[in-house]
C-alpha cells in the first residue's frame, strides 16, 4: 500500500545543521530561549496596548493562543505522523477545567468572581495555576484518546479524534447554569456541581478576564521551547522516525506505542492550557461549539500550511491564518471565499507547507555554518 | 408496537440516505486515499439544484410549486433528479480537475485541506444573495403525498395507526436501485475493475494500460451524482431546506463518512451496512434512551467498533510490507 | 541545492502575496469624518445563523437610510459599518473592538444571539461606549453593565406569556405539556426553562421534554416519544428555520396537537415551509403584521420595496434598536458614551414596530407580548398580554 510520498531524503536535522544547536552542555545557552520568550511577553505585555491600541493587541492575543495550539498539534500531526482532527475538544476540555477553578475558585477564596488583583497578583497566579489544572485534565483525556491510535491509524485514527471533539461539544451543552451568586454557591453543598454548573448551550460566561498579552506569551514560550527541545532530542527523534516509517523504528527498538501516546499527551497539555486561555480572555465565552470540528480544522489547516513538524513554519501559518480574516473585513461577506481560495491556492503553489519539514533558521543554514566555522 | 415499527421506517429511510452519500467518500477514498470533506457540500448543491431547478419548472409546467394539492407528474422528479445528478456530476469533475489533480502525488494531508478549502468555497459561495441565498427555502412537492400503506396496533387501551409514506418508498427504493448499480458497475463491468485496479495500486494500475487520471475524474462523477441524489431525496423527505452553510450539513456528511469507516471504509458493500448501522443507532437511541445525546451514540458506536474491528465491520485487514 | 534554493524562492513570492494582500487591506483607515456620526453592527453575516444576521442587518440598513433621507442627526449623515462575526464569540469580541477603537463608533447594535451579545457586551462596557441588542433574550445581557441595552422581550417574560396563554386560553386549557427545545442555542435553553416553571406554577405538568440541535431536520424520534405521552400542548421554543420541519413532520406522523412557540417563529418562511401543518399553532410575538398602525404597515412596505422579502421578527427588532438609538441622539447634545446611554435609558413609550418600547432600569424593553395564530400559512391576532 503506497504511503505518503514525502519521506524525503532530507530528514536529518542533526544538531550540526539546525541553526540552533544547544546540547553542548552550557546551562545559560539552553534556557536562553526561554528567558529571551519570557522577556519579549513582559515587553509586549507594557508595549503594544500602548502602540498599536486594543485592537491589534487582541490579534496578537488570538495569534499567540492559536500558535500554541498548532504548535501542539504539529508534534502529534507533524512529527509523529499520526492524523488527529480532534484538537478543539482538549481545548474546550482544558478552557472549561480551568474555568470552574478560576470561577468558582475566586468565590471560594475572595467571596466573588471578579478579577482579583493587578499585573502577577493572586487573582492572575490562581489562573496561570488553573490554566495548568486545565492543560493536566486535557493531558489526562489525551492519554484516553492515545489509546486507540495504538491500534488504529491513519484516517481511522483521525475520525476518532474527530468523535471524541463532537462528543465532547454534546456533553457541554447539557451542563446546568452558571452559578453568579458567591453566597448561594459557599452555602449550597456538592450537589450544585452536577450537573456542572458551566453555562451549557450559552457557554461559560462571567469568567474573570486575566488572559493577557504576557500570559499567552509565556505559554507560547514555553510550548515552542518544549516543542523544538522535544524536535532536537531523542524522545523526538524517536517521534519522527514514528512518522518516517513505523517498521522500520520498531525494528530499531523504538517503542512505538509509547510514542504515540506521549505525542498526544503532550500536545493535548498544551492545547489544555491554551484552553484556559482562550476561556479568560476578554470578549470571548467558551461554549460548546468550541469543541467541535470546525475549530478543530482550523488548527489542522495551520500545522498543514505551517509544514509537517517544522515548529517556526507552524509558528507564522498560525500567526498569518489568525489574522488573514481580520485583513480581509474590508471584503465583507467575501472574506471567508477569499479567504478559502488563498487556503486552495496556498495549498496547489506550496504542497510542503512554509518551510516543508525545515525551520525557518535552516533557510539561513548555509549562511550559519561559515559563520561558525569562522568563529573559533 | 407502534412506535417501534415507526422507528424502524424512519431508520430505513434516513439509511439509504447515509448509504448513498457513504458510497462517494468510500469511492474517493478506496482511490486516492484521502477524506473528500467537500463531498457533503456536493450534497448541499445537489439539495439546492434540485430546489432551484423544480422552483424554476414547476411554473412553466403551470403548476404552483408551493401547493400540494396539485403535485405535477411523477416524471418531472425524474427529470430533476437526473438533472441535478448531472450537473453535480460536472461540478465533481470540475473539482477534481482544478483541486485535487495538481495535488496527485502530494501529501494526502494537503489534499484533505484543499478539500476543506473547497469546502469552505462552496458553502460560502452558495449563501451568497445571487446564488442560493441565506434564507431556509421550502422544496416544492414534486412527489404527491400518497400513503402506501396504514398499520394499525393496539396498544392495550388505544389503537395507534403508523403509516408509510409514498416519500419513505421512493427513498428505499431509489437508494436501493442505485446502490445496485453501482454495485453492478463496480464488480461487473472492465470500468469497475479499472477502479479496483486503481485503487489497488495506481502505479501498477498505469503500467498496465489502464488511464489513471479518466478513471479518478470517472469516480468523482460517480460519487458527485450519488451525492446528488442523496440530496434531492432528502429535501424531498425534509421539504423546510437549511441553508447552504448552516453546519448541519457538514454534520451530516460528517456522519456518513462515520458510516463508511464503520462499514470498513474503501468497501462499497461496507458503506452500505454502515449508513444503516448508524441511523438504527441514533433513531433507537434518540427514541428508547434520550434525544439529547443523539450524536453522542454515533460517535461512541464509531470508537466502539473501531476499538473492536480496527478496519471496520467489513474491511480487510491492514497488512503493510515491508 | 538548486532545489531548495527555488524552493526558497517560492516560499519567498509566496509570503510577498500574503503581505500584498494584508497590506492592501489593513491600510485602509476607517476614521470617522466630521460630518459623519458612526454607528457599528456585529452580527452573523455568514455562517449557520446568517439568516438573522442578515436579517438584522436590512433592517438596521433600512432605518439608517431612513434617518438619513430625513436629514440625519442634527444635519449629520448617520454611517453603519457592519461587521461579520461568523457565529463565534471570539470574533464577535474582536468585531466589537475593531468597531470601537479603530473605527471610533459612538454606539453598537448587535447581536442575535445572548452568546455572542454576552462576548460583545463586556467589550462595550469597558470602553462606555452603549451596545443595544435588538434580539438577545437572556436576562444575563443587559447585567453586563449600565451601558448595554435592548429593545425585545427576556425570556422570564415570554416564558410566563406562553405558559399563561397555555394554560388559560379558552379552547387550549392545556394541563399536559410536551417540550421540543433546540439544545445547541441558548435561546432554546433559556425560554424552555422558564416556560417550565411558569408552566408548572400554574399547576400544569410536562409531560415530556425532548431536544434536538438547530438545523437538524429529522424529529421523528422526539416527536414520536412525545405522541406516546399524548400532551394537551407542545412547547417549540426554536427558530423558525427548525419549526417548520417539526410541523411537517409532526403532521405526517399524526401528532394532533397545537404547537406553542415564541417569537423566533416569526417569519413569513414558517408559513412558507410548514403550509398547512402549522395551522391552528400559536406565537409569542412583538407585534402582529396585522396591526393597522402606520408604522407598522410602512415599515412592511418599505422594506419589502428595499430588500424585496416581508421583515421576520428580526429584522423588526433591528429596525427598532438602530431607530430607538437615534432618538435618543436626537434628544441628547453630546455622543459622549455615558451621555447617551443615559438618553437611552429614558426612552419612553416609543413607538416602535414591534410595540410601545420603553427602556426599565434593568435596560430591558417592557412592551406587551402579543399572541399569534397561524391561519392557512399566516399568523393572525388572538391577544395581547400585558407586561
Amino acid at each position: 500500500m503506497p504511503r505518503d510520498s514525502t519521506q524525503s531524503p532530507q530528514t536529518r536535522l542533526t544538531p550540526a545543521n539546525s541553526g540552533f544547536s544547544g546540547t553542548t552542555g552550557n546551562a545559560w545557552y539552553g534556557l536562553f530561549p526561554l528567558v529571551a520568550g519570557l522577556a519579549m511577553a513582559t515587553a509586549l505585555q507594557f508595549i503594544l496596548p500602548g502602540a498599536a491600541g486594543p485592537y491589534y493587541s487582541r490579534i496578537v492575543i488570538d495569534a499567540g493562543i492559536a500558535i500554541v495550539l498548532a504548535v501542539s498539534l504539529n508534534i502529534v500531526n507533524g512529527m509523529t505522523g499520526q492524523f488527529s482532527i480532534g484538537h478543539a475538544g482538549f481545548m474546550a476540555l482544558g478552557g472549561y477545567t480551568a474555568g470552574i477553578l478560576t470561577h468558582y475558585g475566586s468565590m471560594l477564596l475572595w467571596g466573588s468572581a471578579g478579577r482579583h488583583g493587578g499585573f502577577l497578583g493572586s487573582g492572575e497566579l490562581l489562573f496561570a495555576a488553573s490554566c495548568l489544572a486545565g492543560g493536566l485534565i486535557s493531558a489526562v483525556a489525551g492519554y484516553v484518546v492515545g489509546l486507540p491510535s495504538l491500534r488504529l491509524r491513519g484516517d481511522y485514527l483521525a475520525i476518532v479524534t474527530l468523535g471524541f471533539g463532537e462528543i465532547m461539544r454534546v456533553i457541554l451543552q447539557q451542563t446546568g447554569r452558571v452559578i453568579d451568586d458567591a453566597e448561594k454557591f459557599r452555602s449550597g453543598g456538592l450537589s450544585q456541581l452536577i450537573p456542572p454548573p458551566v453555562g451549557g448551550a450559552v457557554g461559560f460566561d462571567g469568567l474573570p478576564k486575566y488572559t493577557s498579552l504576557f500570559w499567552v506569551y509565556s505559554l507560547v514560550t514555553v510550548t515552542v521551547v518544549v516543542a523544538y527541545r522535544l524536535k532536537v532530542s531523542s524522545p523526538g527523534r524517536a517521534m519522527i522516525s514514528v512518522r518516517e516509517d513505523e517498521i522500520a523504528a520498531q525494528a530499531m527498538g523504538v517503542d512505538i506505542a509509547r510514542q504515540k501516546v506521549m505525542a498526544f499527551v503532550i500536545a493535548a497539555f498544551f492545547a489544555g492550557a491554551a484552553g484556559g486561555m482562550f476561556a479568560h480572555e476578554s470578549g470571548v465565552i467558551i461554549s460548546p461549539r468550541d469543541a467541535g470540528f470546525q475549530r478543530s480544522f482550523d488548527y489542522v489547516i495551520m500545522t498543514v500550511l505551517g509544514g509537517r513538524g517544522s515548529i517556526s513554519g507552524v509558528l507564522i501559518a498560525a500567526a498569518v491564518l489568525t489574522a488573514l480574516p481580520e485583513m480581509l473585513r474590508d471584503f465583507e461577506q467575501y472574506r471567508l471565499i477569499v479567504y478559502a481560495l488563498l487556503l486552495i491556492m496556498m495549498m496547489l503553489v506550496r504542497p510542503q507547507g512554509l518551510f516543508g519539514i525545515h525551520e525557518i533558521w535552516d533557510l539561513f543554514a548555509p549562511f550559519l555554518r561559515r559563520q561558525q566555522k569562522a568563529a573559533p | 408496537m407502534a412506535d417501534l415499527v415507526q422507528t424502524l421506517i424512519t431508520a430505513l429511510a434516513i439509511g439509504s440516505l447515509y448509504a448513498l452519500i457513504a458510497l462517494g467518500y468510500t469511492m474517493v477514498y478506496g482511490i486516492l486515499k484521502f477524506i473528500n470533506f467537500a463531498h457533503s457540500d456536493i450534497v448541499v448543491l445537489g439539495a439546492w439544484i434540485s430546489y432551484t431547478l423544480s422552483s424554476k419548472l414547476l411554473p412553466r409546467l403551470g403548476l404552483d410549486p408551493h401547493n400540494p394539492v396539485t403535485p405535477p407528474p411523477i416524471w418531472v422528479a425524474a427529470v430533476v433528479l437526473i438533472l441535478s445528478m448531472i450537473i453535480c456530476g460536472l461540478i465533481g469533475f470540475v473539482i477534481e480537475r482544478l483541486a485535487y489533480k495538481p495535488l496527485r502525488r502530494a501529501p494526502r494531508l494537503n489534499v484533505l485541506i484543499t478539500a476543506i478549502g473547497v469546502s469552505l468555497l462552496l458553502q460560502n459561495l452558495g449563501q451568497l444573495n445571487f446564488m442560493f441565498g441565506a434564507s431556509p427555502q421550502k422544496m416544492p412537492a414534486l412527489l404527491p403525498g400518497w400513503e402506501i400503506a396504514t398499520l394499525t396496533f393496539s396498544d392495550g387501551e388505544s389503537a395507534r395507526s403508523v403509516v408509510i409514506n409514498l416519500v419513505d418508498t421512493v427513498i428505499f427504493a431509489t437508494s436501493a436501485t442505485l446502490m445496485l448499480l453501482l454495485q453492478y458497475l463496480v464488480f461487473r463491468t472492465k470500468l469497475g475493475t479499472a477502479m479496483r485496479a486503481v485503487s489497488f495500486n495506481p502505479d501498477n494500475a498505469a503500467l498496465l494500460g489502464i488511464p489513471v487520471d479518466r478513471v479518478v475524474s470517472f469516480t468523482f462523477v460517480l460519487g458527485s451524482a450519488l451525492a446528488a441524489a442523496a440530496g434531492f431525496l432528502y429535501v424531498m423527505k425534509y421539504p423546510g431546506m437549511n441553508q447552504p452553510a448552516h453546519t448541519i450539513w457538514v454534520l451530516l456528511g460528517l456522519k456518513a463518512f462515520v458510516a463508511a469507516v464503520i462499514g470498513g471504509i474503501g468497501n462499497v458493500r461496507g458503506a452500505v451496512l454502515g449508513g444503516f448501522v448508524i441511523a438504527f443507532v441514533e433513531q433507537f437511541g434518540a427514541f428508547y434512551i434520550s434525544s439529547n445525546y443523539r450524536d453522542v451514540y454515533v460517535f461512541a458506536l464509531l470508537i466502539v467498533i473501531l476499538l473492536v474491528r480496527p478496519t471496520g465491520l467489513l474491511g480487510s485487514p491492514l497488512r503493510e510490507k515491508v | 541545492m538548486a532545489k531548495s534554493l527555488n524552493a526558497r524562492i517560492h516560499s519567498m513570492v509566496w509570503m510577498a502575496v500574503i503581505s500584498a494582500v494584508v497590506g492592501l487591506s489593513g491600510c485602509q483607515q476607517n476614521g470617522g469624518d466630521a460630518d459623519e456620526i458612526l454607528i457599528g453592527h456585529f452580527g452573523s453575516l455568514t455562517g449557520s445563523e446568517a439568516t438573522f444576521g442578515k436579517s438584522t442587518d436590512n433592517g438596521i440598513i433600512l432605518a439608517v437610510e431612513e434617518i438619513n433621507a430625513t436629514g440625519g442627526i442634527r444635519g449629520k449623515k448617520v454611517r453603519l459599518i457592519t461587521y461579520d462575526d461568523k457565529g463565534e464569540a471570539r470574533e464577535a469580541g474582536t468585531a466589537v473592538t475593531r468597531l470601537i477603537t479603530k473605527d471610533q463608533v459612538v454606539a453598537v447594535l448587535g447581536e442575535v444571539a445572548s452568546g455572542l451579545s454576552l462576548a460583545g457586551a463586556p467589550v462595550c462596557q469597558e470602553n462606555g461606549i452603549p451596545m443595544i441588542s435588538p434580539s438577545s433574550t437572556n436576562p444575563k445581557v443587559t447585567q453586563v453593565g449600565d451601558m448595554i441595552f435592548r429593545v425585545c422581550f427576556i425570556d422570564p417574560f415570554q416564558g410566563s406569556v406562553c405558559a399563561k396563554f397555555a394554560r388559560e386560553h379558552e379552547g387550549l386549557k392545556a394541563a399536559k405539556a410536551a417540550i421540543l427545545t433546540d439544545q445547541a442555542s441558548p435561546y432554546s435553553v433559556g425560554l424552555q426553562e422558564e416556560f417550565e416553571k411558569a408552566f408548572v406554577a400554574l399547576g400544569g405538568t410536562v409531560v415530556s421534554k425532548q431536544t434536538y440541535q438547530g438545523g437538524d431536520q429529522d424529529f421523528s424520534a422526539q416527536l414520536t416519544a412525545i405522541r406516546g405521552e399524548a400532551p394537551d400542548i407542545l412547547f417549540v421554543p426554536g427558530y423558525y428555520t427548525d419549526v417548520g420541519n417539526i410541523a411537517l413532520q409532526a403532521e405526517k406522523l399524526q401528532l394532533k396537537v397545537p404547537m406553542l412557540g415564541g417569537d423566533g417563529w416569526d417569519s413569513s418562511k414558517l408559513g412558507e415551509i410548514a403550509g398547512k401543518a402549522i395551522d391552528g399553532c400559536f406565537y409569542s410575538n412583538h407585534y402582529s403584521h396585522e396591526d393597522p398602525n402606520p408604522r407598522v404597515q410602512e415599515f412592511i412596505r418599505k422594506y419589502n420595496e428595499k430588500h424585496s422579502q416581508t421583515p421576520d421578527g428580526l429584522a423588526a427588532l433591528g429596525y427598532d434598536a438602530a431607530r430607538i438609538l437615534f432618538e435618543a441622539m436626537k434628544r441628547t447634545e453630546s455622543l459622549k458614551g455615558a451621555d447617551l446611554a443615559a438618553e437611552l435609558s429614558k426612552t419612553k413609550d416609543f413607538d416602535g414596530v414591534t410595540g410601545k418600547i420603553s427602556i426599565n432600569e434593568e435596560r430591558n424593553a417592557v412592551k406587551p407580548a402579543v399572541i399569534l395564530q397561524m391561519k392557512d400559512g399566516k399568523p393572525s391576532y388572538v391577544s395581547t398580554i400585558q407586561p
